[in-house]
This record gives structure tokens, sequence and C-alpha cells, in this order.
């Protein structure tokens, strides 16, 4: 490329960058979620999302992800409902939110007289959060400044052959321009753990992430299934280290920078592991109930954009960060069209090559960070689930950048 | 339909691999060039399924991007269909909608 490649970017006070304006009205509770919908849906406009988290009970996890979403580089301002019993320190976290310059408003159901009363008031107040947010200043931004992640769902044979390698690809070519890109679920790398390991930056890292891996492989055990679903075998995936193989390809071939947790913002350019698996010994259930939690804890993480894998054919977006998909299957492309970015089982059929189709993955993200819609947004998914978990902080070896920095 | 253009059906993923991956829909009956062979596959295959590049046997480990990824539990000839019927994992046993439990069918 001649010229360096920038988009107009929201400025926010923490000096991060966010692609959208998003308005997020959070439940705090699931006691709270119909108001915060009916909010959402009187409010009708494409971004002003519904996020939430369902549990009446305390979780460090939990209020960490809530308040990571709701400071997101894509988030401009936030309502919180909360029903009044919940326990999630719901005056902590409208603090926080402040403090990091966004308009916040916090409505208790319980306080302001009800579900009529509090949708009225929720009306009003998105309003009046969204004036506020759109007076946020832009600013020049660069592929430097840009968080990736990246996700396969409703994978299948064809997965690991087209559409994970072309993202690899494009991957490649982010982490060569110091951009920062996040692969993840670590159950799903079982297999792979000393390949990966030898991508790692120093030999410590390498041996975190191959405990982070034989971490999810025991937790898997432990649920009594491993990361693998029925569509998976449907679509010609035998085993897990199957699966596995072609997932990891969505990685590309880049040296691994660090091993982060849900919530940790990578601290400098580069290629980084997420680890989504619980520490300590398994409790709340299986580690990622489904694909639309993985992707909120990429965002939590910072990512911008979200590359979606899938070969079965998944039509999932996401709450905050758009979504783009890239489908692995040439027959699930034609039946499925309409919800695909990105036609990679062209590859299959001898018609595009792997840079080719990496190229195209790499113009849908930049072209979306400019402000065009993925499909899925302009479709109006907005999927957001929060569950119960339990991390440790990440180990010194997890982030030589920072150590070097 | 007029096919104008013949795409291949399998592929090889990497020199070491002892299975193929079809990549357009196998008809049963269709003739497919395995390493200059020309084999009948007996049954439909679909795209992003598994074929034996040579006869197989139990407990052989199964190779695809030249890394291992699970055993065969059954002997299969060179073009036979390899998947859950014949295959299984080296680390967790896979489920499907009605195999939810590794010791008894679930509906």
């Amino acid at each position: 490329m001649n010229s360096p490649i920038s988009f107009n970017g929201y400025q926010r006070q923490d000096g991060r960058k966010g692609i959208r304006n998003v308005i997020v009205v959070a439940y705090l509770v699931e006691c709270a979620h119909h108001v915060s919908r009916k909010i959402v849906s009187l409010a009708n406009n494409m971004d002003v999302h519904l996020i939430g988290f369902p549990g009446c009970y305390p979780n460090q996890y939990a209020y960490e992800m809530m308040r990571a979403v709701c400071v997101h580089p894509n988030v401009g301002g936030a309502l919180l409902i909360s029903l009044g019993c919940e326990s999630m320190n719901r005056d902590k976290l409208l603090t926080e939110i402040r403090a990091s310059g966004r308009p916040a408003e916090l409505l208790v159901i319980q306080e302001t007289g009800g579900t009529k009363a509090t949708i009225d008031a929720g009306v009003t107040a998105v309003a009046r959060i969204k004036a506020e947010a759109d007076k946020t200043p832009r600013a020049p931004m660069a592929l430097n400044e840009l968080i990736v992640g990246t996700i396969c769902g409703g994978s299948d044979g064809t997965s690991g052959i087209s559409a994970n390698p072309a993202v690899g690809r494009c991957f490649d070519f982010l982490v060569a321009a110091n951009a920062t890109c996040i692969f993840e679920e670590t159950g799903e790398l079982i297999g792979c753990e000393t390949i990966m390991a030898d991508r790692a930056i120093t030999p410590e890292l390498g041996e975190e992430i191959e405990a982070c891996v034989a971490k999810a492989e025991h937790y898997y055990r432990v649920m009594g299934f491993g990361s693998f679903a029925p569509g998976n075998a449907d679509g010609g995936l035998t085993t897990l280290e199957e699966k596995s193989m072609g997932a990891y390809s969505k990685s590309g071939s880049s040296p691994i920078s660090g091993l982060i947790k849900p919530g940790d913002i990578p601290p400098a350019g580069g290629l980084y592991l997420l680890d989504v698996v619980p520490d300590g010994e398994p409790r709340f259930g299986f580690p990622n109930i489904s694909d639309n939690a993985e992707i909120i804890e990429l965002i939590a993480c910072g990512s911008h954009v979200i590359l979606f894998t899938t070969g079965r054919g998944s039509v999932v977006g996401s709450a905050i960060s758009p979504v783009i998909k890239v489908c692995a299957n040439p027959e699930t492309y034609r039946r499925l069209s309409e919800d695909m970015d990105v036609n990679a089982g062209r590859i299959l059929e001898g018609e595009a090559t792997l840079d080719e189709v990496g190229s195209e993955i790499l113009q849908n993200v930049i072209d979306v960070a400019s402000g065009n819609r993925s499909v899925s947004e302009e479709l109006g998914h907005q999927e957001f689930i929060l569950t119960y978990k339990s991390f440790e902080p990440i180990g010194p070896g997890c982030l030589p950048v920072r150590q070097i920095a | 339909m007029t096919i104008t253009k013949k795409i291949a059906q399998i592929i090889l993923l990497h020199p070491d691999d002892n299975i193929l991956v079809c990549v357009a829909h196998i008809y049963a009956g269709d003739l497919v060039d395995i390493d200059g062979q020309n084999i009948k596959v007996n049954q439909d295959i679909d795209v992003g399924h598994k074929i034996a590049r040579r006869a197989l046997r139990e407990g052989d480990k199964i190779y695809r991007y030249g890394a291992p990824i699970g055993s065969m539990t059954q002997s299969v000839a060179i073009g036979e269909h390899v998947h859950m019927h014949n295959m299984q994992s080296d680390y967790i046993p896979s489920h499907t909608r009605t195999r939810q439990n590794k010791d008894r069918s679930e509906s």
C-alpha cells in the first residue's frame, strides 16, 4: 500500500479511539431486562444497543466485563437499569463510566416508580445521553490503533482450508502494520499447544500458552463435552483436534506477543491469544456457552471489529463492535449469501487464492472501520451474553511486551 | 445445468496426510483420482468430509494438515468415508445430537 491507511474515529478521553459511537442500555440483573429492552426498542436507533448481566449474585468477572464494555472505545455513553436489590455494584459502575468522560445515567426501577415510569424515563435519558455523545470529537485513526478479534462458529471441514487461513493472511498484514490482533478459545486449540508455544516471543510465554491449553483440556473434561457441536460433525469434522487445527489457522503466522484474559487490553500492536477458560476448579458451567460469549470477551479486550468465520453458516453479530462474516463453504454461501460479507468458499472452487480473499477481508475491515455497516450489523444483529466466570490475573510471563516497554 | 468448469472434488492438504478433503460434492459411484489411481467412491460425500487416501487399519493415526487429528476405530479401504463411525479423538470424545454421553445414546 502506498499511503498509510486511516479512517475517521471517535476520540475518547482515555486516549483510545473508536469506530462507532454506540449508546448502551445495560440491565444489571435479568429482572431489569424487559424494561431495558423496551427502552432500546422505543429508542429505535441502530446505534442504541441492549447489553446486560442476568445474575443477582456478585461476580468480579461480570463486573469487570460490564465496566470494560461500557468504556469500550466504540461506546459513547451508557444508561444503567437496576431493579434495585441485585448485587452488581451499580454506583461504582456509574462512577467509573463517568470518570471515563462518557455521559452515563442510572435508573433504579424500584425508585423510579415501576415498569412504565422507568421505560419513559429511560427513553428520555437515552436521548439526553445520545445528544451528549454526539458531541464526541472525531480524529483520524490509523491501522496501528485498531484492535481486531477473530472467532469461528459453526465450523465445518472447509473452515480450516478457506476462511480460517484467509483470516490468517489478513492478520499477518494487520500485525505487519502494527495493528493488534486477538485470537481465542483455548478449548479449540487443544492439540495445537506445542506448535503454538513455538511461536511465542519468549520461552516463558510459550510455557504459559501450553499451560493454558492444558487448563482448557482439564476444564472441558470435567464438563463432559469438548468444544465441539453436532453441526461440526454434520460438516465433516470428526474430532476436537481436527477442529482445533483448522481454528488455529485464523492466527496466521506472526509471532505471538502475549496471552491475555477477558478485559485485558493488549499493551501494543501484535498478535495475542485470549484465554477464555476460567481459572481454578471448574464451576459455573461451560467456559463459553455460545459463540456470542466469546465475541463479548474479545470486545472487552478492546476489539473494534470481529472477524467471524463460519462453515455451516452462523448469522450472528454483536452489540458494540461490528462483526464481519467470512463464509468458508461455497454451498453454505449460496444458501446464506445475504448473511455473509466475504465468500471464502471461492478458494475451494478455484476462483480465488488465499491471498486474494485475505486482501478482501482486510478491505472489509478498513471499510467497516471507516463507518460502513457490516452485513450482520445492517441486519440489526446485536447479540450479547454475559455469564458467571472466575479468573486470576495473568502471570508475569504473559505480556513480555509490557516488560520491555 | 451446464458444467462450465471441472472442479476438483478432493484436495490433499499436506503430503503427509492419509486422508483427502472433499471440496465439491461426490456422488456415489463417482470416480476420483487418488495419487494417480482412479478410485470409485461408493457413497455420497459432502463438502468438508474426508475420504481415505490409502487403506487404513484400526489404530492408525489420521493426519490432516500434516498433524494428527485422531485414530481409526475400524479399518477402511482407499476412498472410503472417514468420520465418526470409524474414527475418534485422541483427546476428548466428540458428541452429536443423538450421542451425548459416551456410554449410551440419548435423544
